[in-house]
């Protein structure tokens, strides 16, 4: 009976079934200990699953690990023959390394993407403020314009976004894949959002002592989003540093090349050097693995609020 | 900043702020002129690299735009629709930019639901599980392309050779036969992208109140039970979400077919916005390459509206 109170709610709401469950727990004792039981079994099941998927989705990292471990020559082989050799070398990458062009990947990969997320984080929270806390005429027309925005997927737009670098002399240079990248409307939402949720108490104390907007903006609500300015940096940088239909084409300048760029032309370059191709995929994942390793959770709350996707 | 339900664009975006109920203070002048300072470096962007684009790519759409000259060219009213529209590429490519969505989108939604469920079952070694399913997603497309085109090599590559191995004497190229190009790519797609559904739902099992389960146990509910009558209507609004950026997400593909195959072999799989970069970067088309580009512009947008009727419709139901 009691078992039946649950089942029959499926198409309820959330408040509803919270009643219907609860309500029909006197009369459950009985069924307790076979629940037990099913959550032990569901438990081990869960785990067993997990793991097996867990170690599906390692295999192909760690083949590419191992190939990039590998020499040349045993890789262009097969991939038995990687499987059985064991004499582990780092020539892949002592060759990458030592030719250069992957320092200047990261390089630009990193000014493009360091620059980027300074001012799409510091302009997108600008913007929010205003939106939040200031009264002006128009100020509804901003808000349905950058609403609009939120539809047009960037990518969409490479061509007139080409045609404008173009215009402007700005191809071949670092600006054209950061000033495009700048406007991110979501970042601007996400931060209204929270503003929104900061009691204006705080600003009202700090301007009956005079202090202007900019002024509250710099020293009271800046030092208050630091979580929601972190999650909006990294997810920032990633989506910019991951970018590669952009750079792909306003870049063609090799020394600028930004490492989705640079791997974009290591399998025409590298040919049969196989284990030099997954070693560079390696050396171009790491900065990002890294980053994951060490911010972890801001990884993930960032990517979770921001519903930002490629 | 944990409930990512919430932070989904409209339903947040449309919900007037307690500021704008309570007008927070007199308009001054003062007022108005730091609203527009605020707001003048980020509008400037959005002006010149997202409205005009916009502008600009419908304005070309008419004309014969061309990359090699300065200009719109002369009027071509609607010429450029009329191509594409009868051009059978525009048609193989919209049904492989559509085919890669009906591939990937289900075991995208539903793999990373299970993930979660379990992930957030286990009390242990959750890190190692995100770090197996979500990693992946934050690494470059085109690092991703790397590995898994490497895996797919013809017969000395992994998958081959593991082919081999269960007896299948002449495995077929994956990337190189029309017919299973565009699953090697899904597969290649569902392993990158998933950590970002599975972060998405372990956000909304989160927000499900514990007690919730504890009633549930108390009555006896098995775990099955469980999951059907509280996690899966608990998550509804996480799974519109869902399925609606990774929609528009496959819509937008580009990266891993520029990869893996350049849209090959042959044709089979030029996705839309393919067309639309070849169309511009090869063909030097700007205005043909503008229409392709509005008419994806326009289905992403019909998906996003459908989208938007259905979650009108499920907050009618919960309220």
């Amino acid at each position: 009976m009691s078992e039946s109170t649950v089942t029959t709610e499926p198409t309820s709401g959330p408040r509803r079934s919270r009643n219907g469950v609860s309500a029909a727990a006197p009369a459950a004792r009985v069924q307790q200990n076979a629940g037990a039981r099913s959550g032990r079994t569901f438990t081990i099941v869960s785990w067993a699953v997990l793991i097996i998927f867990a170690v599906l989705w390692l295999i192909p990292s760690l083949w590419a690990i191992k190939t990039s471990l590998t020499d040349n020559g045993t890789s262009a082989v097969g991939a038995s023959a990687i499987l059985k050799d064991w004499n582990l070398t780092l020539g892949s990458y002592a060759t990458l390394l030592s030719n250069g062009d992957i320092w200047n990947w990261y390089l630009a990969s990193f000014i493009t993407a360091t620059l980027t997320t300074v001012f799409a984080v510091f302009f997108s929270a600008m913007a929010a403020y205003a939106l939040s806390r200031l009264r002006f005429h128009g100020r509804r027309w901003v808000f349905l314009l950058l609403l609009g925005g939120i539809l047009v997927p960037p990518p969409v737009l490479i061509v007139p976004v080409f045609q404008t670098l173009n215009v402007v002399g700005l191809l071949n240079t670092y600006w054209a894949v950061v000033l495009p990248q700048i406007p991110t409307v979501i970042a601007v939402f996400v931060f209204k959002q929270f503003f929104d949720g900061v009691p204006p108490d705080f600003e009202e104390s700090a301007r009956i002592d005079g202090a202007g907007f900019w002024r509250s903006f710099r020293s009271i609500i800046l030092p208050l989003s630091r979580p929601v300015i972190a999650a909006m940096a990294i997810v920032t940088f990633v989506g910019t540093w991951n970018n590669l239909i952009l750079p792909l084409f306003v870049l063609s300048n090799p020394k600028l090349m930004t490492i989705p760029v640079g791997l974009a032309t290591v399998q025409g370059s590298y040919g049969q050097r196989l284990s030099d191709i997954q070693a560079s995929s390696i050396l171009g994942a790491l900065p990002l693995v890294i980053l994951f390793l060490i911010f972890q959770r801001r990884i993930v709350e960032g990517f979770a609020c921001s519903g930002l996707k490629g | 900043m944990t409930a990512t339900a919430e932070i989904e664009t409209s339903a947040v975006v449309k919900r007037p702020s307690r500021y704008e109920e309570e007008a927070g203070g007199p308009r001054t002048a003062g007022m108005v002129r730091a609203g527009w300072l605020f707001l003048l470096p980020f509008l400037f962007f959005y002006v010149v690299f997202l409205i005009w684009p916009v502008i600009y790519m419908v304005i070309t759409s008419f004309f014969n735009t061309s990359m090699v000259r300065t200009g719109f060219g002369s009027f071509a009213g609607f010429a450029n629709y009329h191509e594409m529209l009868t051009k059978p590429e525009f048609w193989s490519a919209l049904w492989h930019t559509i085919q890669f969505t009906i591939y990937t989108t289900p075991p995208l939604v539903i793999l990373a639901f299970v993930f979660a469920v379990l992930a957030n079952r286990v009390t242990h070694g959750q890190w190692f599980f995100r770090l197996a399913f979500f990693v992946p997603f934050i690494l470059p497309s085109a690092a991703i392309a790397l590995i898994w085109n490497f895996i797919y090599t013809p017969t000395t590559g992994l998958w081959n050779e593991f082919q081999t191995l269960l007896g299948n004497d002449a495995p077929s190229p994956v990337l190189g036969t029309p017919s299973l190009a565009m699953i090697g790519i899904a597969v290649t797609t569902l392993w990158w992208t998933i950590g970002f559904n599975f972060v998405l739902y372990l956000a909304g099992l989160q927000d499900i109140p514990r007690e919730l389960y504890e009633a549930a146990a108390v009555d006896g509910a098995s775990p099955w039970q469980q999951i059907r009558s509280i996690t899966i209507p608990m998550l509804s609004r996480t799974t519109t979400l869902v399925i609606l950026l990774q929609i528009v997400a496959s819509l937008k593909i580009f990266d891993q077919v520029y990869l893996m195959t350049q849209g090959g072999p042959g044709i089979s799989t030029q996705v839309l916005l393919g067309l639309v970069v070849n169309t511009a970067f090869t063909d030097y088309r700007i205005g043909a390459a503008s229409a392709a580009s509005v008419l994806l512009f326009i289905v992403i947008l019909l998906i996003t509206l459908i989208r938007e009727v259905v979650v009108r419709a499920q907050e009618r139901r919960a309220a």
